[in-house]
């Protein structure tokens, strides 16, 4: 049951990332890798039962809160207006020098 | 492929698929090291150090066709010098031989700590831990030397006053993430704690459990503003702690030094030697954690006040 | 418990399938959150219940709870904020199914 379930979560990663890869706009992407962080989450849980060693949930638990730690940082960090502005401010310096 | 940002998240999903490879092959402190270290708090330094620099690569001014001969040449020489070197895995190595059946063996005896990595990286080959405690030092203090700005008192008053206009119109637009971040950080700060006093027993240690501790900060300082940040934890503080994990680290070799053994040899820290080795592991791995926790703090710090001055400076201006 | 345990892990691994479908088959960036996070919570429930089930040791116990308590707290708050910010930036959701065509022809890569 415990192969089954790591089957299921390992075709679900792969949906995820074809939808990054695919997904036209670029909260498509960040909603497709929040999915893949969560999954991770459970494999890896899944895979320290496996193989016997429950110190894996230790790296879960690490894993779930830099997911939550790196969407949010994304969020705040990939406000398109910033980009754009940076981009103007570098032209306007290339015309000037 | 000329957008940085899609660039920094492909290195975040490649760190990632390290963490997944290092746990199928049963290596379980790596595992923790590369996936806090890798896909969270290296992604999250490298968003910020582009929102300085503008998003898209500039164009680069000088043909590759040479430095491409260059690294072919030397690549081919440094993978005819490996073909020397025994195959990896093979039973017969001289590591497998020598090398891991003295760890593996007389680790319990010698150093009494059930975690064998733990008891490698922090008792058999403490120098080198030394070195890269150091080198993270240095990064930080690069980082300082480069990019730090020096603020004036007027300009700390004039942020005060700022700060309660900055807080009322974020609280409004982040409440949600602002309560739920109020209730997980002491669960966070805890368990960086249980990371690291636990790296005897299970995965964990030093380094894992100072990038967990950096990375709670960094939450509380996007989500609060830099400002508020910057008042909750003081910055000479911060610099203050990154050299007394270093000193702490040094400063137990000294002792070693003084009580007549090598240094960083912890059987002379106690009268019983495995209680020494106990001892000298947890005081190291304290000024491990300290260290890394200071620099990660000051490394964010910088690039993300830097780009605050930079706005105000151009709001300032404009 | 082996029973009990296969059938919370079957259910589990049934809503995780279910959101991935989801993610890639629906129509805007809004669906697919709906799919995404409410397929997301409810499968990891199911799932570490079924892991907790299945081996009542006291410590691995305990950090199973964790993990599940931190979910429940992230997972939702990390769909708010997705959507809130995708929001504020202007990106509109299709209302309409003549809308469609249009959207996904003018939605910035």
């Amino acid at each position: 049951m415990l192969i089954a379930a790591t089957i299921a979560i390992l075709v679900v990663m792969i949906m995820a990332i074809l939808r990054t890869i695919m997904g036209p706009t670029l909260y498509d992407r960040i909603l497709a890798v929040n999915m893949f962080g969560t999954k991770t989450v459970l494999l890896i849980s899944l895979l320290g039962f496996l193989m016997g060693r429950p110190e894996f949930l230790d790296i879960a638990i690490v894993y779930a809160l830099i997911n939550f730690i790196s969407v949010i940082g994304v969020l705040h960090y990939s406000d398109a207006s910033i980009f754009k502005r940076i981009d103007q401010q570098k032209k306007t310096m290339k015309k000037n020098s | 492929m000329k957008d940085l940002f899609s660039i920094i998240m492909l290195l975040g999903i490649y760190s990632l698929l390290s963490a997944c490879f290092f746990v199928a092959m049963d290596a379980v402190d790596v595992a923790f090291t590369e996936a806090a270290v890798g896909a969270g708090i290296s992604t999250l330094l490298m968003l910020v150090a582009i929102t300085m620099t503008g998003r898209e690569e500039n164009p680069s001014r000088h043909k590759p066709a040479l430095a491409l001969v260059v690294v072919t040449i030397t690549g081919s020489l440094l993978i005819y010098g490996t073909l020397d070197m025994p195959y990896f895995g093979l039973a017969e190595d001289p590591v497998h031989l020598h090398v891991a059946p003295r760890y593996i063996n007389d680790s319990m005896q010698e150093v009494g700590v059930p975690n064998i990595v733990t008891s490698v990286l922090a008792s058999y080959r403490a120098f080198d831990t030394f070195g890269e405690v150091v080198v993270i030092f240095t990064a930080g203090m690069g980082v300082l030397a480069l990019l730090s700005v020096v603020r004036l008192p007027r300009d700390i008053a004039k942020d005060i006053s700022k700060i309660d206009a900055f807080n009322k119109c974020m609280h409004e637009e982040h409440l949600i993430l602002r309560i739920v971040t109020k209730v997980l950080i002491p669960f966070i700060l805890l368990f960086a704690l249980y990371v690291q006093f636990h790296g005897d027993f299970g995965p964990g240690g030093g380094f894992q459990a100072g990038v967990i501790f950096a990375a709670a900060i960094i939450l509380y300082t996007m989500l609060f503003g830099m400002n508020t940040a910057r008042r909750v934890i003081n910055q000479s503080l911060i610099q203050l702690l990154a050299a007394v994990g270093v000193l702490l680290y040094g400063s137990v070799g000294i002792v070693s030094l003084l009580n007549g053994k090598n240094f960083l040899d912890y059987n002379a820290l106690s009268a019983d030697p495995v209680a020494g080795q106990h001892l000298g592991i947890l005081l190291i791995e304290l000024g491990v954690g300290i260290t890394v926790t200071a620099v990660m703090v000051i490394i964010f710090f910088n690039f993300a006040g830097r780009r605050i001055d930079q706005q105000n400076k151009e709001n300032n201006d404009s | 418990m082996d029973i009990s345990s296969a059938v919370f892990l079957l259910i589990g691994s049934f809503l995780c399938v279910s959101g991935g479908l989801g993610i890639l088959r629906f129509p805007d960036f809004y669906t697919r959150m709906h799919a995404v996070g409410v397929t997301e919570t409810l499968a990891t429930t199911m799932i570490l219940i079924g892991l907790m089930l299945q081996n009542p040791d006291v410590l691995v116990l305990l950090k199973l709870v964790i993990i599940l308590l931190m979910t429940l707290f992230i997972s939702p708050t990390a769909s708010h904020a997705l959507a809130s910010a995708a929001m504020q930036n202007k990106l509109m959701p299709v209302l309409d199914k003549n809308d469609a065509n249009e959207k996904e022809a003018s939605s910035n890569p």
